[in-house]
């Protein structure tokens, strides 16, 4: 089009020449001012070229600029799930310690049933007991906000503004808070059923994740919760953000002063077992140390007692992850949601005096679980009373696994991949389905449990079927027929639902029956996403806003906006390279057939992802991971030496014990906190020595007593025999702070320019 | 609506084609597929314009559009002038076809000097303003701000455009 207006102009003022001169283009004379008409259309067609030569390098630059952008944010992502395969690593620990290990001490015996025995749902009496709030004393010097029940708008309103100023509310009022809470979300339903025709709209938030500027950023466009204004926060309210409590706090706090129109769904965060490990349990233990212990216990029991889902005008569906084909809102409706404390470990009230029938062993009962992969804890087990039995059940447990991991793995069609993911993925299938078995159980409470697990874990994807989520360890992948169906089953117009980062806020799929709403923006990195929420009017067309939740964010150009993620993406990626060195150096030698020490670009990609099985396009990301290259060639060897280089090295401890750490490190920090159950912080050198010996039998390492004993000494800072493990994971802790914190790191790109 | 045009470069190159030919079709394919969403095999039609720059190719918006037309006009994707464009893209990356290349740097100062009528070393922020929306493929909104963003010094509202040109190919680099 441009190409051929350029061509008319040039053929243009040709004719206008030849027209001037009267004679033959080519061989034109003109005079002065027919020559400076002609200069002036020269010119401007000149600068018309330029002007294209300029948008073409600019446009060419963005498109590089968007590239890096994708690159990144598929960094961020293939990492985040692949942590959550770590769940899966978990549970294999766990389930090794079933089968091999005999407690050979009362002590040792103590510390198993520690890291298997867990919280059951208490009663009202109980709670009160063990959580109870009027022995917590608030001393005349606390600043803070007062709360007294029944709460009013303006408590709420106070605590708002509390939290705006960096004050902490006390525990007294908290655990008063949480029993309150607790108290009025039995009441509810697990589905609430929400009507626009009361007020005009109705807001709908997604994950919050412990980032208190959002909260504050969505009340302050949008307006604080009113009888004019209903909100809906679809779960997530914790974790990974530094500021859980708070929101918290300020959530429930609206939820027992408008109860009619805030409403709140429970996320796949409101668990403890998932605390323990993305940092909800450390900030409450950081935040509350004397009673913090309390308090987590009390959030165990108001979690359950959390709504599942909400209902609009009975036409949208409102739920964290997703749905399944298994999914039966009547089911739904019918379940006792309190008595699922944990989706993760399948707790169930403790029904002490039931004896159940088990195939199994003789006369061992066996309490009624309902399992998921990454767990199978039954409380009985550290109680056994003979470790015989014990062991028989484990045998036959794991001789039956074997054989049933051929069968499901054809049943659910998993590619051949090496590697323990896909394996334990499919044996911890099975083994729910044993567990079943062995203990005699009815169907009903594992459907019960498989309706909660979808509805808070399940993913959205482009492709028809319903598949299990193999990269969270629960849920599903389900496709758009199944979106159709249950749309159609229960009459509704369309889902929404969160649980997954989205670069704008939201996001539709599904040809835009399924909305994905997502609140915490700069969620991986400052510059990284923007949050958004959604208005519903008794219209059902939804509005959106869009925000994002930093200064900083707005005066950055795209160009730093997306170097500063790019970094700490490519941060993240080369630890994880690291963590896998030695895998990588074999990979490479396969490659490598003459041992020169050289392999080609092309060959490390493909190396690297069969490696670490992050589906990053390696070639596009290959600038920023390797610098120096000759001739196509990569020296292997001296390029992971850089790597190791970059990292905080401990020179005393044996690299690959370094590469465990770092490989294993989420894991290692969820199983020292699950040890440490006064939750101190501290455990002493011989749980160490315990955990370590375990761990490193099951993951196959050498490692002597005394290179634990090393190991133990060199972390124990205090040198009082008890070791901080927040200060052993800090030590290995590569990155500044892991994604998704909160960074205040300076600008030092150069010609930064600060916006007017 | 979306359209989306469906690539198969690697089943053709990966398996034939000279060395050179296969490292290009791979890079290629991973370019794509970071774009490739529903990790289906397509990638949204008004993407490629993306993915073809980002691998360093420089076509105008005209070239670009005429590529596209050519697949996009299509009821259904074809797989030959899929390949077809493709292999053109494949064959500039290789043989560096002029109007592909990356443009080099003093040819883009020459390009900003003749926008200088003034030949003063800068241009006044609304003469970029209108040299970008008005003149040659003309600019979007949101273009012209994010260049301005970056290009205007605050302090004097004027583009001082070596200084420009010398940041950002430092940038990419």
């Amino acid at each position: 089009m441009f190409k051929t207006l350029l061509y008319v102009i040039w053929d243009g003022f040709l004719n206008l020449a030849s027209h001037i001169s009267g004679e033959c283009p080519n061989q034109c004379a003109l005079g002065y001012s027919q020559v400076s008409a002609l200069f002036g259309s020269v010119l401007h067609v000149t600068a018309f070229k330029a002007a294209v030569l300029i948008q073409r390098w600019y446009r060419r630059y963005v498109a590089r600029l968007e590239m890096r952008r994708r690159c990144t944010w598929r960094i961020f992502q293939s990492i985040e799930y692949s942590c959550e395969q770590d769940q899966i690593k978990l549970h294999n620990f766990f389930s090794y310690l079933m089968d091999h290990f005999t407690p050979s001490s009362s002590k040792e015996r103590d510390f198993i049933s520690r890291m298997l025995t867990e919280e059951e749902s208490y009663k009202d009496t109980e709670l009160e007991k063990l959580c109870d709030y009027q022995s917590v004393e608030v001393p005349d010097s606390y600043v803070g906000p007062h709360l007294s029940f029944p709460l009013l708008p303006d408590h709420a309103t106070a605590l708002v503004e509390a939290f705006k100023q960096k004050q902490q509310l006390h525990a007294h009022y908290v655990l008063k808070l949480l029993h309150e809470t607790r108290r009025h979300l039995m009441q509810l339903p697990n589905i609430s059923y929400v009507s626009t025709c009361y007020s005009e709209e109705i807001t709908i938030c997604g994950d919050l994740h412990g980032r208190l500027d959002d909260l504050f950023l969505i009340f302050y466009k949008n307006g604080l919760p009113s009888p004019e204004k209903s909100y809906v926060f679809n779960g997530d309210f914790v974790d990974r953000g530094k500021q859980s409590i708070e929101i918290l706090i300020i959530l429930f706090a609206f939820l027992l002063v408008y109860p009619k129109e805030v409403h709140l769904n429970r996320g796949n965060h409101e668990d403890h077992m998932v605390n323990l490990r993305y940092g909800f349990t450390k900030e409450v233990m950081q935040k509350y140390k004397v009673h913090g212990k309390k308090i987590l216990k009390m959030l165990q029991n108001v979690f359950c007692w959390l709504p599942l889902a909400t209902l609009i005008d009975q036409k949208v569906l409102v739920l964290h992850g997703g749905v399944s084909d298994a999914t039966d809102l009547e089911l739904l409706a019918k379940i006792e949601r309190h008595k699922f404390v944990s989706v993760l470990r399948g707790k169930k009230r403790k029904e002490k005096s039931r004896p159940m029938e088990s195939k199994v062993t003789n006369g061992e009962s066996l309490p009624r679980s309902s399992s998921f992969p990454g767990s199978c804890f039954h409380p009985g087990f550290a109680n056994a009373a003979s470790t015989s039995s014990r062991t028989e059940l484990s045998q036959w447990v794991r001789q039956s696994v074997q054989e049933e991991l051929e069968k499901c793995r054809r049943q659910v069609g998993f590619r051949e991949t090496q590697g323990d993911e896909d394996l334990t993925c499919v044996s911890s299938v099975t083994m729910t389905e044993l567990e079943l078995e062995s203990c005699g159980t009815s169907e009903s409470s594992h459907e019960e449990w498989k309706q909660i697990v979808d509805i808070l874990w399940s993913d959205p994807v482009p492709q028809e079927g319903c598949q299990m989520n193999t990269v969270r360890g629960g849920g599903c992948y389900f496709g758009p027929d199944v979106t159709e169906k249950i749309l159609q089953k229960h009459s509704l117009q369309f889902l929404i639902r969160s649980h997954e980062c989205k670069q704008e806020g939201y996001e539709f799929c599904h040809n835009r029956k399924v909305l994905t709403i997502f609140s915490a923006s700069n969620y991986y990195e400052v510059g990284s996403n923007r949050g958004a929420y959604v208005k519903l009017g008794p219209d059902l067309i939804p509005h959106f806003v869009q925000y994002q939740a930093n200064k900083t964010a707005h005066t950055l150009t795209m160009r730093q906006r997306i170097s500063r993620v790019e970094e700490s993406a490519f941060r993240a990626l080369r630890e994880k390279l690291f963590a896998h060195t030695s895998d990588l150096i074999c990979r490479f030698k396969v490659y490598d057939r003459d041992d020169t020490g050289n392999i080609t670009l092309s060959d490390w990609a493909t190396a690297v992802e069969s490696v670490l099985h992050l589906g990053l396009p390696w070639r596009m990301l290959r600038p920023q991971l390797v610098r120096s290259t000759a001739a196509g060639m990569l020296e292997y060897k001296s390029w992971l030496d850089d790597l190791a280089v970059e990292q905080r090295s401990k020179e005393h401890i044996q690299s690959s014990l370094l590469e465990i750490i770092y490989r294993n490190r989420s894991n290692l920090e969820t199983i020292f906190r699950i040890i440490d159950s006064d939750h101190s912080g501290l455990i002493s050198f011989e749980e160490f020595h315990h955990t370590w010996r375990l761990f490193s039998s099951h993951m196959n390492i050498e490692l002597t007593d005394d290179g634990i004993s090393d190991l133990a000494r060199s972390i124990d800072f205090n040198k009082d025999g008890n070791i901080d493990f927040n200060e052993f994971l800090e030590a290995f802790r590569l990155i500044e702070q892991s994604p998704g914190d909160d960074k205040t790191v300076a600008l030092t790109t150069p010609h930064c320019r600060d916006g007017s | 609506m979306a359209l989306a045009a469906a690539y198969v470069i690697q089943q053709e190159w990966a398996l034939e084609g000279s060395r050179e030919q296969r490292v290009a079709g791979k890079k290629i394919t991973d370019a794509f597929e970071v774009f490739d969403h529903e990790c289906n095999k397509t990638v949204d039609v008004r993407e490629i314009g993306t993915i073809i720059r980002s691998l360093g190719c420089c076509p105008s918006e005209g070239e670009l559009h005429d590529m596209l037309a050519e697949v996009s006009s299509l009821p259904f994707v074809i797989f030959s002038s899929i390949l077809k464009f493709t292999k053109a893209l494949i064959f500039s990356l290789l043989c560096r076809r002029p109007e592909y290349r990356p443009i080099p740097e003093d040819v883009l100062l020459r390009a900003f000097e003749v926008l200088d009528v003034n030949k003063c070393g800068h241009l006044t922020k609304e003469e970029l303003v209108k040299y970008m929306t008005e003149e040659g493929e003309p600019f979007t909104q949101e273009e012209m701000e994010e260049m301005l963003s970056a290009a205007v010094d605050p302090e004097t509202n004027t583009v001082r455009y070596k200084d420009y040109i010398t940041m950002m190919v430092v940038d990419e680099n």
